[in-house]
């Protein structure tokens, strides 16, 4: 069977015209994209790949020691190594010593093992004395610890130049003498508690929205119209309001003489001059993350509550249905979508919550977050911060994938 | 809500009781706002109701802290606000420029691997702000760019796009592309067609795109608190170092004023959100 092609205006198969026309379409629409994608691609993927880079970037120290770690290739890391890789070390140190740059390496290598501060600060104060030759016993007069293996098996650990030792710290484990895995130190150990407390914190914030935001969500979707507008003002102002001015208005109403606490007094629940502290602790942050995240459930939960139809619920009555069992049966199960929805985003939102846990929350109601910002500002610990923000990062990218999968990213809707 | 008078008892109980429920949660969402507006006029320097403000006695209020905001000495919110209102405006031209455009292109049909890049656009407004502002913190300094206006508002323009994007993108897709093709065959071009039909159509959706960008930036900390040198404050900068020393009558003023600010914003979004509807044909 022979098929005529069929040909556009000007001659070409229309097929092709066709296609021509579509691949035309097609590239009109990614150059629109474009630009945003670029930008947001240097400016934001870019700087969170560079982050993902810092946590494992261990090269600072195999730069600074490179002699000593070429001679260090051949020693077992058994006994004391031998004459090359104390030269090298002589070396190398002389060279910091004169570019006044040792200060980084005493912090890395006291990290790696305690002690190593003071060993490398007096090598360093006596280096220039040393004669020609014969290192190992001139080191080891210097400082009798350049004699002890362990200190040289620690400074060998440190030679590779990716190290996923941050990420270890980051839940409570770390590398012993002999490069095996073990537990931190009891009195190290607060990372478990942090991220087992930030995901509490974030599943009960969430379950709490859920509880408060179901009911308001059914009474504004079924409202008549009048009536709904003017309620959901009280969803929406909070929601545009700032954060800060949300937060403040928890610290003044959750301080031991404020308005909370005066009500509990005045009902007799607290004596006066022992009134109970319900902020810097784990109960200011539930309180305030809770009534800041409820918007975020109310909103996905009413705009799928809005499109079910009320005479489902009717036609469940009359067809034998208590209130109860059509509840249960028919609007329940409808409403699902929206409940996942907003326990997403909430759940989204309240893990990596900082501000207000910073603020209410003490030291006992301080998330990942918080502990985040404390290694960027004030440890300078910059590599542990990426670490335990690419942790976090990669559970967020999971739960957003599911809510992607549930949801669809482009079926969110603001206000 | 009057229940019909054969409604049994228990049921009528359960309605009341849910009706409660609701009333208080209402309360726990809004009372929490209005507890700043009274405080912000105590005439006494303690955030506290004074027995002279419960008693409504006049001389118990007072403009104080007010004028402490605008006239105080060494008070860092004149500086703070003029920083705000730039990095917010430049911010929100920025990301509804950069958000609208690219809304055009995910909302058509030929647009590849839409959903893919849709989640990665959308990025920004799901990953913690303190990864984001982590990440950005590395890269401003890098380039040069910590501590200056221009790295804050590209930052703020990355964490605006997003709302841009969805605003934008919802409101296209109840567009008619009719009409552009009958601009077209009117002998419109593109960029005249857009100009001309186009955009005063989708006007509602990118004005609360560019609202929200507008809020976003205005009300951000954590990128801000990573990024700011002294000569970048903010207002929410000024007000979280304000709240870690001590809760002052003064950020009540501010607070309130910044109250005063969203309730106008929200008056704004919901009549835009409406107008959008209307021409949608959504609720006609």
């Amino acid at each position: 069977m022979s098929q005529e092609k069929i040909l556009s205006s000007d001659g070409t198969p229309l097929e092709e015209s066709l296609k021509k026309a579509e691949r035309k379409n097609k590239l009109k629409a990614v150059l629109l994209v474009a630009p945003l994608f670029l930008f947001i691609l240097i400016i934001y993927i870019f700087p969170i790949g560079d982050m993902l880079f810092r946590s494992v970037d261990d090269r600072m120290i195999t730069k600074m020691l490179p002699k000593t770690f070429v001679a260090m290739e051949k020693w077992d890391g058994q006994d004391l190594p031998d004459e090359p890789v104390y030269e090298g070390l002589y070396e190398d140190l002389s060279v910091l010593k004169k570019n006044k740059t040792f200060g980084k390496i005493i912090a890395r290598l006291n990290y790696e093992k305690s002690g190593f501060s003071s060993l490398i600060k007096k090598t360093i104060r006596k280096i220039d004395k040393l004669e020609e030759g014969n290192y190992k016993e001139q080191f080891i007069k210097i400082h009798k610890r350049w004699g002890q293996p362990e200190y040289l098996v620690a400074l060998k650990n440190t030679a590779p130049n990716w190290s996923y030792a941050k990420y270890l710290k980051g839940v409570d484990l770390k590398f012993d003498e002999k490069r095996n895995i073990i537990q931190q130190d009891e009195d190290r150990r607060i990372y478990k508690t942090l991220w087992l407390r930030t995901i509490n914190v974030a599943f009960w914030v969430t379950i709490f929205c859920f509880i408060l935001a179901y009911p308001i969500a059914h009474l504004l979707a079924t409202l008549p119209m009048k009536y709904s507008n003017l309620l959901m003002i009280c969803v929406l102002l909070p929601f545009w309001t700032s954060l800060l001015v949300r937060t403040s208005s928890w610290m003044v109403l959750l301080q031991q003489q404020g308005p909370i606490n005066d009500l509990i007094v005045w009902l007799g629940w607290a004596a006066d001059d022992n009134r109970p502290e319900l902020m810097y602790n784990v109960i200011g942050t539930f309180v305030a993350m809770t009534q800041i995240l409820l918007p975020f459930m109310v909103l996905p939960l009413y705009s799928v509550m809005k499109t079910i139809s009320p005479s489902l619920m009717r036609a469940g009555k009359s067809l034998g249905g208590t209130p109860l069992v059509s509840f249960v049966k028919i609007y329940f199960p409808l409403t699902i979508p929206g409940i996942g929805a907003g326990s997403l985003l909430v759940f989204i939102l309240a893990i990596g919550y900082y501000i207000t846990p910073a603020l209410v929350g003490g030291a006992s109601g301080s998330l990942i977050s918080n502990n985040i910002a404390y290694h960027m500002k004030s440890s300078l610990d910059w590599a542990f911060a990426s670490a335990l923000g690419t942790m976090l990062l990669v559970g967020v990218l999971a739960i957003y994938w599911v809510y992607n999968k549930l949801v669809g990213i482009d079926n969110i809707k603001l206000g | 809500m009057a229940l019909p008078n054969h409604t049994p008892l228990n049921y009528r109980i359960w309605h009341y009781t849910y009706l409660t429920f609701c009333f208080l949660v209402f309360f726990f969402l809004i009372a929490p706002l209005f507890v700043i507006l009274p405080l912000s006029f105590n005439a006494e320097q303690y955030i506290h109701f004074s027995s002279k403000m419960l008693a409504l006695d006049p001389e118990g209020f007072s403009l104080r802290w007010y004028e402490d905001m605008i006239y105080g000495t060494k008070n860092p919110w004149g500086l703070a606000t003029k920083n705000s209102l730039i990095i917010a405006f430049f911010a929100t031209i920025g990301s509804t420029i950069l958000g609208t455009v690219a809304a055009l292109g995910l909302s058509s049909r030929h647009m590849p691997y839409k959903a893919a890049f849709m989640a990665l656009l959308i990025s920004p407004m799901i990953v913690p702000l303190i990864i984001s502002g982590t990440a950005i913190f590395f890269f401003m300094a890098k380039v040069g760019l910590a501590a200056t206006h221009t790295g804050i508002i590209l930052s703020h323009i990355i964490l605006g796009t997003p709302f841009v994007v969805i605003t934008v993108t919802a409101t296209l897709s109840g567009f008619d592309h009719s009409v552009t093709r009958a601009a077209a065959s009117l002998g419109s071009n593109p960029v005249n067609t857009f100009m001309k039909i186009t955009l005063p159509l989708i006007m509602p959706g990118v004005i609360s795109g560019a609202l929200f960008a507008f809020v976003t930036s205005f009300d951000e900390v954590v990128v801000v608190l990573f990024l700011a040198g002294l000569e970048n404050t903010t207002i929410p900068i000024q007000m979280w170092v304000g709240l870690r020393e001590q809760l002052s009558p003064t950020i009540m003023a501010v607070a309130t004023c910044l109250i005063v600010m969203s309730t106008l914003i929200l008056v704004t979004a919901e009549l835009l959100r409406r107008r959008s509807e209307r021409l949608r044909g959504i609720n006609r």
